[in-house]
């Protein structure tokens, strides 16, 4: 979509769950446990921009849609935003900042080991997303640095199937999501040295902005 | 133009006090629901059915405890809409809506296994074995938080005493009813149902252990385990079995659901305990609902006196 006025509504409208937490919070509507709300909100915000994200690629190919590519960026540094909300909540409203205790959960607890390692990989792809970084890097080393994304988000969704007690409904349905995008990668990437037919027959045309 | 003459009213249609008086309340509410709901709150809490259904479910005759903790008790509205009930939802915020048209009576208890007369039981014959008592108790899930519950029954061993177990009997098993058609939950296998938990017997024995019909001096609501439920308050949470239709009494250990489940992180015995971790997270601290400091969790829940029970067993194994 090329109206100018499309890009503010979609960045404003991803402000929308923190909006809703904070008018919940300020209300005391958060329910009996509003730290756990909090966590557990964001943390599913995280999942959904990472997924966003991803989808974008697969998307503006199968229906194309090009400018699709515009807003991955944008997608991409939400889930990133709500990361860093997320990790905040913990270090803070759970841990309150007691570095002893975070360093024996990020070592002894694998939930806590495999969601910080999917947070800290996140940062440099934060770090590295603007123009100027693509250009520094040159596209075939961002591209490959960026691939790192398929691995913070694995990471996302074990360390939400490691956290649960029972009940899996919800992690998996972020997994299958996940190795629906996933695969749709390994496909595109596999068919075209499989197939007989010259090679670039799906290749899709290279664009400006590298892919991931 | 005619101006007719209003008809006298017949008495009939004049409105009665207590209607009268209902209508009152209800646009009071309603009034109220208005501005809460302008107000931002939840609809979940509006839609909660504690503050209706249970108006008039006030327990008589309840008798005080020594038993009971001077802490400050956790609000009755965050009691009954925050709660670990998976037969209707693993969601602690479902429960509340989900449970309530749940049907707990006609409620029947069976008491089987080692004992000298089996025997059925209405569930209003067991609740009468004992004088109804408020323990306000300490309640620590295994997920990380407590809350402080007066609750309101009487002593396990009332009826222990009354089912007349045989000398074989070492444990105490206790089912939750399996009825999926009112327990969304149960359509699911996130569970092995019906839900089962149990005591050795000296546990099932401490008077510390309540069997529970009722909290805040009314009846239990259905979300949190009506018509009859335990309260073990030295244990985690998910040992005090709800909405229960069978004690029975058994020489072997009874196998409990969340052991079965996830042997490795739910043991049969499920003392609190800040020096144990749960194998994926600290059980050193806690979060008092309404608190927003973690508190340090005390052993045994700050219930010292079941120590004794313990004396001689490790822990660390028998978690």
């Amino acid at each position: 979509m090329k109206v100018s006025w499309f890009k503010p509504v979609v960045f404003l409208a991803c402000l929308i769950p923190l909006a809703r937490l904070g008018w919940k919070a300020y209300n005391g509507a958060l329910g009996a446990n509003p730290i756990e709300v909090i966590t557990h909100s964001t943390g599913d915000w995280i999942l959904r921009f990472v997924l966003v994200t991803l989808a974008i690629t697969p998307l503006r190919k199968l229906i194309r849609q090009p400018w699709l590519i515009r807003y991955r960026r944008m997608f991409g540094l939400f889930a990133f935003f709500y990361a860093v909300l997320h990790f905040l909540t913990y270090i803070w409203l759970d841990k309150f900042f007691d570095v002893h205790e975070m360093l024996a959960d990020v070592t002894k607890r694998r939930f806590i080991t495999v969601g910080f390692t999917g947070f800290v990989l996140l940062i440099p792809l934060a770090l590295t997303s603007t123009r100027g970084w693509i250009r520094r890097l040159g596209g075939k080393r961002w591209q490959a640095l960026h691939r790192l994304i398929y691995v913070s988000a694995v990471a996302g969704v074990i360390h939400y199937v490691w956290l649960v007690k029972a009940d899996l409904h919800k992690p998996l349905e972020y997994a299958l999501v996940l190795s629906l995008l996933l695969g749709y990668r390994i496909v595109s990437w596999a068919l075209p040295k499989i197939k007989t037919r010259p090679a670039g027959a799906l290749q899709p045309k290279r664009v400006n902005v590298p892919e991931v | 133009m005619l101006i007719r003459k209003a008809p006298d009213i017949p008495s009939s249609e004049i409105t009665g006090k207590g209607l009268y008086l209902n209508r009152r309340k209800f646009l009071a509410s309603a009034a109220m629901a208005g501005a809460a709901a302008v107000a931002g709150v939840g609809l979940r809490e509006l839609a909660s059915p504690s503050a209706v259904a249970l108006a008039n479910a006030k327990i008589d005759g309840i008798q005080k405890s020594s038993f009971s903790t001077t802490e400050t008790i956790t609000p009755f509205k965050d009691v009954s809409n925050y709660n670990n009930y998976y037969e209707f939802s693993t969601d602690k915020y479902e429960p509340a809506g989900l449970a309530k048209d749940f049907k707990t009576r006609p409620w029947t208890v069976t008491i089987d296994g080692l004992v000298k007369k089996k025997q059925v039981l209405d569930v209003d014959t067991v609740i009468k074995m004992a004088t109804p008592e408020e323990r306000i108790y300490r309640h620590r899930c295994v997920e990380g938080w407590s809350i402080v519950v007066p609750w309101v029954g009487f002593s396990l061993n009332e009826l222990i005493k009354k089912a007349e177990p045989l000398g074989k009997a070492k444990f105490v098993e206790f089912a939750t009813v399996y009825d999926p058609k009112q327990m969304p939950g149960q359509q699911g296998r996130v569970l092995d149902w019906p839900y089962v938990e149990g005591l050795r017997m000296d546990e099932a024995m401490h008077p510390l252990a309540l069997l529970c019909f009722g909290m805040y001096g009314e009846v239990l609501p259905n979300q949190d385990g009506a018509p009859l439920r335990m309260v073990l308050p030295w244990k985690y949470g998910f040992k005090s079995a709800k909405a229960i239709v069978r004690i029975r009494f058994t020489e072997s250990q009874p196998v409990n659901t969340w052991n079965r489940s996830a042997p490795n992180e739910y043991g049969f015995y499920s003392n609190v305990n800040p020096n144990v971790d749960h194998p994926r997270w600290s059980q050193a601290k806690e979060r008092r609902l309404g608190e927003f400091f973690k508190r340090p969790t005390l052993m045994f829940n700050g219930y010292d006196q079941v120590a004794s029970l313990y004396s001689g067993m490790d822990l660390k194994k028998y978690f």
